[in-house]
């Protein structure tokens, strides 16, 4: 792997798009759930506008050392996700640090966050923040499990545990995509993503009308800023997981931001069309259809070889 | 006066001895010992194109608490809903105090909600404004001569806009607000500062009212 200081910037430098095009999408997805509700809706521009006076609030809370790691741990997991991951699909340049195993350490990152998170809003001494991070912890392990179904199918079926070779099996038309080769494991991964995007009908945790915003109930100023700056990040690098398990990968920016901007919108979709589940269900839910689609589809590609 | 306290104060906040892991008697007096009796100080306002870029986006991007506190918070619900679409104005509600910089004094204060005011807006992170609706928050309104409601919020409160009426319309609050918006981006939205500065007056005067004080002097 290459590890020069211009592979670094080609690196800073994509994150930096990501960040940006997460926050478009995010103030985008907004206008569109409020044309839904008949309103206007944010500005577009107002994610920036929040994350500035965000930064702009001053404090002078502690908490102790875990607050203030939470937040960065928390970040960790999104800048992580979106380093082992290559953006452009045989691209040099946009390959980030990508190598054999990277889907492995992937689904790690995904959960480190989360811990992270737990850690810190546990420190912040509001029950509520406890409560929050206890049923997310729970909805995130359900949502974990057909996922990793899911990507133990399309590993079988390719034999590796890369990115870049999932991706370059599915090239060449739309048919090779993973929908179309892997429909079972397609289906199992993509109901997880609804729950690892976390929108409506599974975004109790974080719902600001729940029991208040949940975790992050103690975070202000500077430490939310990190926070969205995170799940900006998260977002977009999600949709990009599945966009290169499921949706053939891309190999052109256009390409990249056409495709996670319908993954994320599938997700927004059904959080307009359905309303908001409570833990338990949503748990029982995980754990029943998606997973026992994700067992079928473990099977299958281990007798149909 | 000290058995006027004990009768209000909460049986968690007593005084009480606990007995640590290694058998010694540990006396805790939780009002003192489990929350901070720092005092607050004003922060730094800054200057130049910096800080105007910075009062503009303070300005652009309002974070109101979700807490109502007397009939006015009736005005809000159709802010949020299409017909009035506070949303478009970067005006928008947060459920944690951390989190706004916005309260709305929406209608009559009583004053055991004056004490839960006091509280959530000490905890709010500065700058904080402060939007009074309704006559009632100018001069007691329809409840001047009640005994249970206060009359005058800037006795106890710094407020940065009046929203005068008995009710106003949602159009006057969103007026309001553009008003407010008008205030920070020209600088003056620095209220927490005098309170902060004022506080000894503030506090001599919450106290004067609230008679089952058991809550430390800052609510950080």
């Amino acid at each position: 792997m290459d590890y020069s200081i211009t592979k670094f910037l080609w690196s800073l430098l994509g994150l930096f798009i990501i960040l940006n095009w997460g926050m478009l999408m995010s103030s985008t997805m907004r206008r569109v759930g409020a044309r839904l509700a008949g309103r206007i809706g944010v500005p577009m521009y107002q994610p920036w506008i929040d994350l500035a006076k965000l930064m702009a609030l001053k404090t002078w809370l502690s908490h102790g050392v875990m607050y203030y790691i939470g937040p960065v741990f928390r970040l960790v997991g999104g800048v992580g996700m979106f380093l082992f991951m290559p953006i452009i699909f045989g691209s040099e340049i946009w390959s980030n640090y990508s190598f054999s195993g990277d889907l492995i350490l992937l689904l790690y990152f995904q959960s480190f966050g989360m811990l992270g998170m737990a850690m810190g809003a546990s420190d912040s001494s509001s029950p509520h923040a406890s409560i929050g991070i206890s049923r997310g912890l729970a909805q995130f392990a359900a949502v974990e499990v057909p996922m990793t179904l899911a990507v133990i199918a399309i590993a079988i079926q390719h034999q590796t545990f890369s990115f870049n070779s999932i991706m370059e099996a599915q090239q060449g038309g739309v048919l090779n995509w993973t929908i179309f080769t892997n429909p079972l494991a397609s289906i199992a991964g993509m109901l997880a993503m609804l729950g690892a995007m976390s929108h409506s009908p599974f975004n109790l945790v974080k719902a600001p009308n729940e029991i208040p915003i949940g975790p992050p109930t103690e975070y202000h100023s500077s430490f939310l800023s990190v926070l969205r700056t995170n799940s900006a990040i998260i977002h977009v690098v999600e949709a990009a997981l599945f966009m290169n398990l499921f949706f053939g990968g891309a190999d052109t920016w256009l390409m990249y931001i056409v495709k996670t901007f319908f993954v994320y919108f599938i997700s927004v979709f059904v959080g307009m069309v359905f309303p908001r589940m409570k833990v338990e269900d949503s748990v029982r839910w995980f754990l029943k259809w998606p997973t026992a689609v994700g067992i079928i589809a473990v099977l299958v590609a281990a007798y149909w070889k | 006066m000290e058995e006027k306290k004990d009768k209000f104060l909460a049986p968690e906040n007593e005084v009480r001895q606990v007995s640590a892991p290694d058998g010694s008697i540990i006396e805790v007096d939780p009002l003192k010992d489990y929350f901070s009796q720092e005092k607050p100080e004003p922060y730094k306002v800054g200057s130049g194109p910096v800080e105007n870029f910075l009062n503009w986006a303070r300005a652009e991007s309002l974070w109101v608490l979700g807490f109502g506190t007397g009939c006015g918070s009736i005005e809000i619900p159709p802010l949020v809903t299409p017909r009035f679409d506070m949303y478009r104005f970067g005006v928008q509600m947060r459920a944690t105090p951390r989190q706004s910089n916005v309260f709305i004094i929406s209608g009559y204060l009583a004053i055991k909600t004056l004490k839960r005011a006091i509280r959530a807006y000490e905890q709010m992170p500065s700058p904080k404004y402060i939007v009074a609706l309704g006559s009632c928050t100018i001069n007691g309104g329809m409840y001047y001569d009640s005994y249970n409601t206060i009359n005058r919020l800037d006795q106890y409160l710094p407020v940065d806009a009046y929203i005068a009426g008995c009710m106003p319309r949602p159009e006057a609050l969103l007026a309001g607000f553009a008003e407010l918006k008008k205030l920070i981006k020209a600088g003056k939205g620095h209220k927490a500062n005098e309170y902060v500065e004022n506080l000894e007056w503030y506090k001599t005067n919450q106290k004067k009212i609230i008679k089952d004080w058991n809550m430390p002097d800052y609510n950080w």
